[in-house]
């Protein structure tokens, strides 16, 4: 188990009376990906704003190498964050050697530039870029002063599914440099896809936390069926208890039922008299282990 | 991966040398910034450059205890109706006379009359055809006289355009600037990196006063080559005095955009703060003879402070030491603005 490069305890901040953050502790180890889930409104961007230095909490403490966040951490930290927008009439060559020069240390121009694909619009205006080449040139930002953890916050939110998953083979390419990463999304898939371990959020507190696989195999066993509400409605129950071991749950128009069993639940099912033709079996994801613990879905 | 000893002058050239290609580029903002000064001075040249009102003006300095009418009974050529007499009280101390002769220099008064004596700007041909009309009527006053250029307006009026255009850059440029970069989020970007605040505001400011320091030259010089204005005075003392006023402006554009994170309210309060300036600085007309209060209310703004030293170098030849007072004011500002600004100043 490696070191933790950032550890977090406590953590409380409020807006007025709105409790934002209520009580989050967290570790980052130094070379994983940490990715704080959560919907909208969970606590992800107050909690990564509070670790980046950018928000103080109400209580709590925030170590940074052993260090409270001050001028080490402000040297040694990127950042992305989910709304920004860059100097106006600059070339995205001339912001890059701008926030260089605000470090002591600094990654070579080329270097960056190839890390992040930006030699096509290296000596474009930056108000000329598109959604996922602004995303990639506030990345550079982030790593221009080859920072040891990097806090990137939903940095894929408004991308295309295209530009997204480029995104994501980017990131892939930092941390096969060995960088640290804190990552918030609300994209489950993009969590599995890039953290080595995920700590999922709602109404500010951390509800679980762990590697994505484990915590799928801890939560579920076995798989998903879904079916068209309609389908499972024409079902006829000799015995009501029948219905309810099933713990069928309901999303928009169609029924899911968690399994450990497929046969046993598809026979159980047959006998019902339940339509089969249009069901769907899929192994369950971490929208699935969301919508388990809280009850409601991750909400764009 | 390159490293380097961290510098805070280092990270303010770096903010200072964004900034200034920000503004270069922004071709809008700098087009206003030189064509309007320009135009306006082309445009009250054209519009004054027809020939005077065929009305002359005299001054009569009038002791105490005596009125203008008093006069007249001693000095009937007082009412020759084609005249405009304009009487001016003589109390001890006062600045009226000064006002007077400086009147007379800038061919404001076409001459200055006082009992037994006159006084004459030999480059003005009216004052000649006066001093006949006094001479055949009162053969033994005393002559004495005044040299001076006449002052057009469009003389008068440079150096309330320059400090205008000033102005405008340094509230928008830097207050509206800074409010922008708030509301957009680059204010917390930076914050994220080892760049101070004061870092940041060094910079700003740096860099509007240079670029206003470059353009008030440009904008001098151009206008200069097309209507040839008046300047008497020294050139460094004009820098100078245009330097503290842009520092000035500019540390009250910062102050403005201290804390606010509304482009549309720092917008407004800009615009609150620029145009009773505009009309009360003496930027298009004088304020002699208005109410007291008005030029009370007048000396609150850094402007009137900048325009009364600029147009008294350039008109009269000023030296800074007789322009204390205004240079006193303008630092005193500068030093309240850029205190309460930096201390009230907040990233996000």
């Amino acid at each position: 188990m490696t070191a933790a490069i950032l550890r977090a305890e406590h953590l409380k901040k409020s807006f007025g009376t709105l409790q934002a953050v209520r009580d989050v502790s967290l570790e980052v180890r130094e070379g994983s990906c940490l990715g704080l889930l959560g919907p909208n409104g969970a606590g992800k961007t107050t909690t990564i704003e509070m670790l980046e230095g950018i928000l103080r909490p109400d209580s709590g403490r925030i170590l940074f190498r052993g260090e409270p966040l001050g001028p080490l951490s402000r040297e040694r930290c990127g950042i992305q964050f989910q709304h920004t927008a860059l100097p106006d009439y600059l070339t995205v060559r001339e912001i890059l050697a701008l926030f260089s020069r605000l470090y002591p240390t600094s990654v070579p121009m080329d270097e960056l530039v190839r890390l992040c694909s930006l030699s096509e619009f290296l000596d474009q205006d930056t108000h000329q870029l598109s959604g996922g080449q602004r995303q990639r040139v506030l990345l550079a930002v982030a790593l221009v002063n080859q920072p040891e953890l990097i806090f990137l916050d939903e940095p894929t939110t408004g991308l295309d599914p295209q530009a997204r998953r480029n995104f994501w083979s980017l990131i892939r390419r930092i941390k096969q440099r060995g960088s640290t990463i804190l990552l918030t999304t609300h994209y489950m898939e993009e969590a599995y896809e890039l953290c080595d371990e995920v700590a999922i959020m709602d109404r500010g507190v951390i509800i679980a936390q762990g590697a994505p696989d484990a915590l799928l195999k801890q939560h579920f066993q076995g798989v998903a069926i879904q079916m068209p509400k309609e389908d499972f409605e024409k079902a006829y129950w000799k015995d009501e208890n029948q219905r309810t071991a099933l713990q069928p749950f309901a999303v928009d128009d169609q029924v899911e039922i968690q399994t450990g069993n497929l046969d046993d639940t598809l026979r159980v099912l047959l006998d019902a008299g339940t339509p089969l033709s249009r069901i769907r079996i899929r192994e369950q994801t971490l929208e699935d282990l969301f919508i388990s613990l809280t009850g409601k879905e991750i909400r764009a | 991966m390159s490293t380097r000893t961290p510098s805070a002058l280092g990270r303010i050239a770096a903010v200072f040398d964004a900034r200034n290609r920000e503004y270069l580029r922004d071709r809008s903002a700098m087009a206003w910034n030189f064509l309007f000064p320009v135009l306006v001075v082309m445009g009250f040249a054209y519009a004054f450059s027809g020939n005077p009102q065929p009305l002359f003006k005299v001054g009569v300095l009038v002791p105490a205890g005596a009125t203008l009418e008093s006069l007249r009974e001693q000095a009937p050529f007082l009412s020759t109706p084609q005249v405009e007499w304009v009487a001016i009280p003589e109390q001890e101390g006062s600045t009226s006379r000064d006002q007077a002769f400086r009147k007379l220099t800038h061919h404001a008064f076409d001459l200055l009359w006082a009992p037994g004596r006159y006084w004459l700007n030999e480059t003005s041909p009216k004052g000649q055809v006066l001093e006949r009309l006094i001479r055949s009527q009162s053969p033994n006053s005393t002559r004495e006289t005044v040299q001076g250029r006449a002052v057009r307006y469009v003389d008068w009026l440079i150096s309330g355009l320059l400090a205008m255009n000033m102005m405008f850059s340094a509230f928008f440029g830097v207050g509206y600037n800074i409010v922008r970069y708030r509301k957009t989020g680059v204010l917390k970007r930076l914050k994220a990196t080892p760049l101070r605040a004061w870092e940041f505001l060094v910079a700003q400011v740096g860099s509007r006063i240079t670029l206003l320091m470059v353009v008030s030259a440009i904008v001098y010089g151009g206008t200069h080559a097309l209507v040839h204005f008046q300047m008497v005075g020294s050139y460094i003392d004009l820098a100078f005095v245009l330097l503290l006023g842009a520092t000035c402006l500019v540390s009250l554009g910062l102050l403005v955009a201290s804390r606010i994170s509304s482009e549309e309210f720092a917008s407004g309060l800009l615009n609150l703060l620029s145009w009773p300036m505009i009309f009360l600085s003496g930027v298009w007309f004088s304020l002699e003879g208005t109410h007291p209060v008005v030029q009370t209310v007048a000396k609150i703004f850094p402007l009137t402070h900048v325009i009364d030293a600029a147009r008294a170098i350039m008109l009269d030849g000023a030296s800074l030491a007789q322009l204390l007072p205004q240079i006193g004011a303008l630092a005193t500002m500068t030093v309240v603005f850029l205190a309460m600004g930096a201390w009230s100043f907040r990233w996000d």
